[in-house]
């Protein structure tokens, strides 16, 4: 189709493009933004004992969330956690990423079903799963004094470490389809035209390779990070009640305190901290890769 | 003593053979094509010089040294690809640098041989663009320059042309091999168009099904084509049916009422005649008389498509402002016997 009459149909029907959008709007609209909404006018509100949700505004709740100590401690960990999990996720899945990319068929459909496994599994099976091994008398634990590495068993559950261990296990995935997607992009030449000048593997990687994947793992590590500091049920049982994240305290605080204006408060920082966090990320990316990547 | 020399080159990938026992030898600075269609095994032969394909079979000597054993690394050529494989990431200046870089090049002496190179492609201007930034023709010469920088021992060119618009190519053709003759480096390239071949190259390897059909000069391969694989490659042939005979004790061929002294050595019966469309002239009267059915203007020059009873032939004519026959017309056509060659038995009808 020429330009000219695809230019022409598209004035016409200008009204299209909304319209074959609206059903989408709508059921964001109803389902995502109406409740957010709600939850950010809910922050506002106060709570107390007897009295149940005041009908006021005022920011009572985020002036005790930032001055209690308490809370503190809760976002510190959420974001350490979620840290972790990147960088775990960035030094597993990258080179996963890559080994796979130079795979053939048969072996990478397999081996890509493995890495995405992961995500096949229902959460909790799956964090249940970890459970078991991480327990004092699970797999891990006896296969590790078994080894002589150990004496006693380590504390898997109810640690940050468990935790993580878990997370990165089920964020990995993310990791490496976003990476993989910039390898496919690389001219499959690349390398060799780096090898006819001279550059040994490693130079490849580090100078030919490397840059060029950049800009794939800083959005897996976007999505990653963004799942890992608003994840909920893996903290829930593998941290249990004392190890309490963001997303974990303020479900506590709807349905155990009943104090729905707090916990909505909570939700709304971690929703702003993590905005903020990923924006700032993507327009670093985008500032620095204009010029490079389309 | 030759300075590149491929010997029974060799590669199979399982049953199938992509290149069939190769031999070549280049002198130091030449300019030779590899020219076939798709699928000849042209590609193959430069990865195997490269070192990116190992050969199944054979040697090949650089400068009196094994190359084989050399890794790819190491093996101080400089290689164009079709893609051009610029590094996305790195500017043209930086780009052009890399294999300077790699080999430790001091940095005053890398900045000066990279303007240098640079401006020999006429990119000086452009060298802190990225790639994304520049057109087709531009990141070619970007690609050029980072494999001449390293002043390679040969230079491989792997179709670098291809994706030029035909205006581009044209004007590319002649700064490569003006650049190439001002350098002096030995040059190999791939392509499967036979104008960029016999535009660019000392010689040409004619490549069909892994083989090379004929090593010769462009000029040679033209006139003398080693095979009807050849002829056809290499620009348009005319083929006629004709009949070798006898007459007063000397072997003649005939083409229609028209006849020409043939070698002796020919077997009488059906042959088939080939003459290049820009060899054969119209004539007022002799000749092989046929009717014009179709002339095609080409600016510089006419194609006349005539119909003969020895079959269908192509003319070129230059357009040099004398007046043509009209479709319809009956004209005759001749040429001399040096312009054609003689194929005994019906050859093919193409």
């Amino acid at each position: 189709m020429s330009a000219a009459t695809f230019d022409r149909r598209n004035e016409r029907v200008t009204l299209a493009p909304y319209l074959l959008s609206g059903p989408a709007l709508l059921v964001l609209g109803t389902l995502l933004v109406i409740p957010l909404v709600a939850t950010a006018v809910l922050s506002l509100h106060s709570f107390s004992l007897y009295k149940g949700i005041q009908n006021v505004y005022n920011f009572d709740n985020y002036v005790d969330i930032f001055t209690d100590p308490y809370f503190y401690a809760i976002y510190a960990r959420t974001f350490r956690i979620a840290l972790i999990v990147t960088l775990l996720s960035i030094l597993l899945g990258a080179p996963e990423a890559y080994i796979l990319n130079r795979m053939r068929d048969p072996w990478r459909s397999g081996f890509l079903l493995v890495v995405l496994g992961p995500l096949f599994i229902s959460i909790i099976s799956r964090t249940l799963g970890w459970a078991l091994l991480f327990g004092s008398t699970g797999l891990v634990n006896q296969g590790l004094v078994a080894l002589g590495l150990i004496d006693r068993p380590l504390q898997f559950m109810y640690s940050e470490t468990g935790i993580v261990i878990a997370l990165t296990h089920v964020l990995v995935p993310f990791m490496v389809i976003s990476v993989w997607a910039s390898l496919q992009r690389l001219d499959p030449q690349i390398e060799n035209a780096a090898l006819s000048l001279g550059a040994r593997s490693g130079t490849i990687l580090r100078r030919i390779l490397l840059p060029q994947v950049l800009p794939g793992v800083l959005s897996g590590s976007i999505i990653v990070f963004a799942l890992a500091a608003s994840a909920f049920a893996t903290p829930a049982i593998i941290g249990g009640r004392r190890l309490q994240v963001a997303a974990t305290l303020a479900y506590d605080e709807f349905l155990n305190t009943l104090n729905w204006p707090l916990g909505a408060a909570i939700a709304m920082l971690l929703l702003v901290a993590i905005l903020a966090i990923i924006l700032g990320c993507n327009r670093l990316v985008e500032r620095r890769y204009a010029q490079v990547f389309e | 003593m030759s300075f590149l020399i491929l010997d029974q080159l060799t590669k199979a990938y399982g049953d199938v053979i992509a290149v069939d026992r190769l031999s070549l030898e280049v002198a130091k600075g030449e300019f030779v094509s590899l020219l076939g269609p798709s699928g000849c095994g042209k590609t193959t032969t430069l990865q195997m010089i490269a070192g990116f394909v190992e050969p199944t079979n054979g040697r090949i000597t650089l400068d009196g040294g094994d190359l084989l054993s050399v890794r790819p690394n190491k093996r101080g050529l400089g290689i164009v690809f079709q893609s051009y494989a610029l590094f996305p990431h790195m500017t043209a200046a930086e780009n052009v640098a890399f294999g300077l870089e790699m080999q430790h090049v001091p940095r005053a002496e890398r900045e000066r041989r990279v303007n240098e190179t640079l401006s020999l492609v006429g990119l000086s201007s452009l060298a802190d663009r990225f790639p994304r930034k520049m057109s087709g023709g531009q990141q070619q010469r970007v690609a050029l320059a980072r494999a001449l920088v390293i002043r390679p021992r040969v230079l491989l060119l792997d179709e670098p042309l291809s994706n030029l618009d035909a205006k581009l190519r044209e004007e590319m053709q002649i700064e490569l091999r003006q650049i190439q003759r001002t350098l002096g480096t030995t040059t190999i390239l791939v392509t499967h168009d036979q104008s960029e071949a016999m535009a660019l190259s000392d010689r040409i390897v004619i490549m069909n099904r892994g083989r090379a059909e004929q090593i010769a000069r462009p000029d040679e391969a033209y006139a003398r084509p080693a095979s009807e694989f050849v002829a056809n490659f290499l620009g348009k042939t005319n083929q006629l049916a004709a009949s070798i005979r006898e007459t007063d004790g000397r072997k003649v061929v005939s083409v229609g009422a028209v006849v020409w002294p043939a070698a002796d050595g020919m077997h009488c019966g059906p042959a088939t005649v080939a003459v290049r469309p820009e060899r054969i002239a119209l004539t007022a009267n002799g000749g092989v008389s046929g009717i014009l059915r179709n002339r095609v203007f080409h600016g510089s020059h006419w194609l006349l498509q005539v119909e003969t009873d020895a079959g269908a032939v192509t003319i070129i004519r230059q357009n040099d402002g004398e007046a043509l026959p009209r479709e319809g017309e009956a004209i005759r056509l001749s040429w001399r016997a040096e312009d054609m060659s003689v194929t005994p038995g019906n050859g093919s009808d193409a």
